[in-house]
């Protein structure tokens, strides 16, 4: 665990830093992909940074409208740069909305460019569980198993060194490959998403740190059940279309490997 | 040179024409054995695994029992953390020679003093064994700082919370367990008092 790298007078976030480094990698490979199927990938940037922007300003929006007495001495604190006062779950929704009106405005194929994301978000959660890893947060149950890990006064479940590995695992079943293009659109993010789901209901079975519903239930499986059955649903309609990708995108996958070789 | 692209996929590929096929026509059986699994899963952790440590020990941790506290103040007055249960509690870690405690503490006293009659107890926390108390005096009549300032004087309780980087403040709730830890700072008066009105709000 490593949560603050002190060097000199600046003391470093280790986890904020990983995330970082988690999107820039992440962002990169995307866009890598992105063009490989055909989309534009300032078009990928432009969508993400569009959603950063309106999902930040919505998620403080609707902190200020949780908390209006608190800002009431203090106006200018409404620009204060401080992750804390942040409505997460509000700032996401918003960001997905404002995504999906930049998609819809510059006519981005909406499977495909889900399956562009793969790579990126693929790098993303591998960089998440090493973050995890290095604050300590997302930790394990009390076990005596030999691979435990020592954190706060217990030997415990490595849930994040769990996390890190199914990631990669999802990752390599999930990374770009010529034959995805067997595939219809939309499958890869598909595939993805129910393999992402399916790990996390594994893992948070060892977590010490679960949310319950109805005294024994943990919240984040029954979610993750939901993301499940929905990412099935969904491939399963996209696998009735039997549609190959588009004959310029085949090509771009050609040309790559013959690149490559 | 273009090559046939059905045999150029099909000697590379794990998803040949024939596997796809198969795939497609058990999809739905796949997916409800898939389902069935997960939620199978699900149940039998529900009641094989029920346990977790959170907020039963205590760890400097959020969703931990904050860890033990007593120490005597500036004012020679002691403190006992465990004495101020069913109060919400703001510890800040500090020291006089840390820029960014210098410049969060304007916006912490101005919390105590908006709030402290609602029940919020603070107690500044001064890394006396990194410090001098003559420094620490001056610090406080020149911040015209009133709740408790208590002198860690042998680093024992900073070692405790595992403080790593100044400032670093926890927010303790009404049942004693540590809700949010902030490293670092300046925190601002907001990201202060909308936590400190959530908890305040929380019931016991």
């Amino acid at each position: 665990m490593l949560p603050v790298l002190n060097l000199g007078p600046l003391a470093l976030q280790v986890p904020g830093l990983l995330i970082l480094i988690g999107i820039w990698v992440g962002l990169t490979q995307s866009e890598k992909h992105a063009r490989r199927l055909g989309i534009d990938p300032r078009k990928i940037d432009n969508l993400l940074l569009i959603s950063l922007i309106a999902g930040v300003l919505g998620a403080r929006l609707a902190f200020i409208a949780q908390f209006p007495t608190a800002f009431s001495g203090s106006v200018l604190d409404i620009l204060a740069i401080t992750p804390e006062m942040l409505d997460l779950p509000a700032g996401f929704f918003i960001g997905l909305i404002a995504g999906f009106i930049y998609g819809q405005r510059q006519k981005l194929p909406l499977w495909n460019t889900l399956d562009s994301f793969v790579p990126g978000l693929a790098v993303f959660m591998i960089a998440l569980g090493l973050s995890h890893l290095a604050s300590g947060s997302h930790f394990g149950s009390p076990t005596d198993l030999p691979w435990a890990i020592t954190l706060w006064d217990e030997n415990r479940h490595p849930t994040q060194v769990y996390e890190i590995l199914i990631a990669t695992i999802t990752a390599f079943l999930v990374w770009p490959r010529a034959n995805r293009s067997l595939l219809p659109s939309g499958s890869q993010f598909l595939i993805f998403s129910a393999i992402t789901s399916f790990g996390m209901i594994f893992i948070e079975t060892y977590r010490g740190d679960s949310v319950f519903l109805f005294g024994s239930v943990r919240q984040a499986q029954i979610i993750s059940w939901g993301v499940l059955a929905a990412s099935l649903f969904f491939l399963h309609q996209r696998l009735k279309a039997e549609k190959i990708a588009p004959a310029e995108s085949i090509q771009n996958l050609q040309e790559d490997h013959e690149t490559s070789n | 040179m273009v090559r046939d692209l059905t045999q150029y996929y099909a000697t590379d590929t794990i998803f040949t024409n024939e596997t796809m096929k198969f795939i497609k026509s058990h999809f739905t059986l796949f997916s409800l054995i898939v389902l069935s699994l997960a939620a199978g899963w699900i149940a039998f952790t529900a009641f094989q695994f029920p346990n977790s440590t959170q907020g039963r020990i205590p760890a400097p941790r959020e969703g931990f029992f904050a860890p033990k506290i007593e120490l005597t103040s500036l004012d020679n007055i002691s403190y006992n953390l465990s004495d101020l249960n069913g109060q919400v509690v703001i510890v800040n870690f500090w020291a006089s020679w840390c820029p960014p405690c210098k410049a969060e503490m304007p916006a912490i006293e101005e919390t105590y003093q908006k709030y402290k009659d609602q029940g919020l107890v603070i107690l500044g926390i001064n890394l006396t064994s990194s410090d001098d108390v003559t420094k620490v005096d001056q610090f406080v009549h020149e911040y015209a700082l009133t709740f408790p300032i208590l002198l860690d004087e042998k680093g024992e309780t900073a070692n405790r919370y595992q403080v790593s980087s100044l400032p670093t403040t926890f927010f303790i709730n009404k049942d004693g367990v540590i809700e949010k830890v902030i490293i670092g700072g300046p925190m601002s008066e907001a990201a202060l008092q909308s936590q400190v009105l959530q908890m305040l709000e929380e019931k016991p």
